[in-house]
């Protein structure tokens, strides 16, 4: 038995059909074709699954696609449409490319939508908000000190282009 | 990975969330915000028939103040519960306890009625709902009941809740002048989950533990209040040695849990350790010498 449900993903309308027990992250992947965000664990720890459900960041291996009906989806991919990014690269990606936020990439798609919601909330955090906020997200290269920097230089940038 | 299939529902209100659990029984099971179910289901230790998403009720979703009590909904999140400012200013103890549960995105979804009906051994938050003594209501379509929170959970994920009921509203106490609460946790380095959690609340009155209440997490199979350490402060004053002292009966007379992250005996004595250590902080902020 399929269910019908509407979902904005990335701003793009959908109206798809999927059986109740489909995760948010296949019908993203499968339905969707939006590869960017990874199935890591499927456990609800790494968080490279990580997307932005109406603003908040989700790990969406632990989420069902029927949950989503009627909200708005933010994925790596639609990352760069957001405020702030003036339709280039977002800030945050701006960041971890500057930075060397990024070793393997597994991890970044998750770690770019938690530091996204984050910066959203604290224009300006603390070494220790940023990690308290990152707790949710492994990186299995242990790039965890160039990730910080990368959140600390689009805090920055993201300060300087809305003077 | 993924769940056996099921029938999905997703009532629209209350009255009609009640009617799908009459009419399904055991076969159904609620889904708040679906991280202790889902985990649960896509590793088949759940295979409900039927799924009723409580996600898309109005109205269970609040923190607002009742004549000296703070009332949550059932669907709120521990995210909100973290940030909420009105918990903050007078009930720190519950704030502080959400934003020591698994990570933000967890947070972001997790659910305080979810998490209080699912009673995992290891969750956080009954540690904190026991030591504030709250009540908790639910609604069946025969009514509503209350009961305290020391009559809630029975055992490893089992509660008070009847076949048909649905927890809707948590009432804890708003925190008054002279009062401190702390919670400190032993965290699953992995999961973070408690291997240990320790809630305490004290009241001071002329230098001394007028009231006390202390509840732990994560050492037996079901939270409970710590009643051989309150007996063993009551009425007296507080001293670092007393307060370690009475700590040591944190565990006295339960079976501790053993698993691979802590045998039985380390868990009892983190259990000492972690309630001395909530113990300090809630007597500190009592009498307001520390935040």
């Amino acid at each position: 038995m399929s269910v019908e449900i509407q979902v904005r993903v990335n701003g793009q309308p959908h109206q798809s059909h999927v059986e109740p027990r489909t995760l948010l992250v296949h019908y993203l992947r499968e339905v969707l074709g939006l590869t960017g965000t990874h199935v890591g664990c499927e456990t609800s720890l790494c968080g490279a699954c990580t997307v932005l459900l109406d603003g908040r960041a989700v790990k969406s291996c632990t989420v069902l696609a029927v949950q989503a009906d009627g909200a708005s989806v933010t994925t790596i991919e639609g990352v760069s449409g957001l405020n702030g990014s003036n339709g280039g690269l977002h800030p945050v990606q701006e960041g971890f490319w500057e930075k060397h936020g990024l070793q393997c990439g597994f991890c970044t798609p998750g770690m770019i939508c938690a530091s996204v919601e984050l910066l959203g909330k604290n224009p300006n955090p603390s070494e220790a908000e940023i990690r308290h906020a990152l707790h949710g997200n492994l990186c299995r290269c242990t790039g965890y000190q160039k990730i910080i920097e990368s959140v600390r230089y689009a805090a920055a940038k993201m300060k300087t282009r809305k003077r | 990975m993924i769940p056996a299939p099921f029938e999905y529902h997703a009532p629209k209100s209350l009255e009609e969330a009640l009617r799908l659990l009459d009419r399904h029984g055991d076969e159904a099971k609620l889904l708040a915000g679906g991280h202790s179910l889902l985990p649960m289901m896509k590793l088949r230790l759940a295979a409900p028939r039927f799924v009723i998403d409580l996600g898309r009720l109005k109205g269970l979703d609040y923190i607002r103040e009742e004549q000296g009590m703070i009332a949550i909904g059932a669907m709120t999140t521990h995210a909100e519960i973290e940030n909420s400012s009105l918990l903050r200013a007078k009930c720190p103890l519950l704030s502080e306890t959400a934003a020591a549960i698994g990570d933000v995105q967890v947070r972001n979804r997790g659910t305080l009625g979810g998490s209080l009906a699912h009673a995992d051994p290891a969750a956080d938050y009954p540690a904190s709902i026991l030591a504030l003594e709250a009540q908790m209501t639910m609604n069946s379509s025969m009514g509503v009941r209350a009961v305290d929170a020391a009559e809630f959970f029975l055992d490893m994920l089992t509660t008070q809740l009847r076949p048909g009921e649905i927890l809707t509203e948590i009432r804890v106490p708003a925190l008054g002048k002279g009062t401190g609460a702390a919670y400190c946790k032993l965290s699953q380095p992995a999961s973070g989950y408690a291997v240990v959690g320790v809630a305490a609340r004290v009241t001071l009155a002329a230098g001394k533990l007028a009231q006390i209440a202390v509840g732990v997490t994560g050492v037996g199979p079901k939270a409970y209040r710590a009643v051989n350490v309150e007996d063993a402060l009551r009425g007296k004053k507080a001293s670092e040695k007393l307060l370690a002292e009475a700590a040591r009966h944190a565990a006295r007379g339960v079976e501790a849990l053993a698993d691979l992250h802590a045998s039985a005996g380390y868990r009892s004595e983190m259990a000492a350790v972690f309630t001395r250590r909530a113990l300090e902080r809630a007597v500190a902020r009592a009498a307001g010498t520390k935040a």
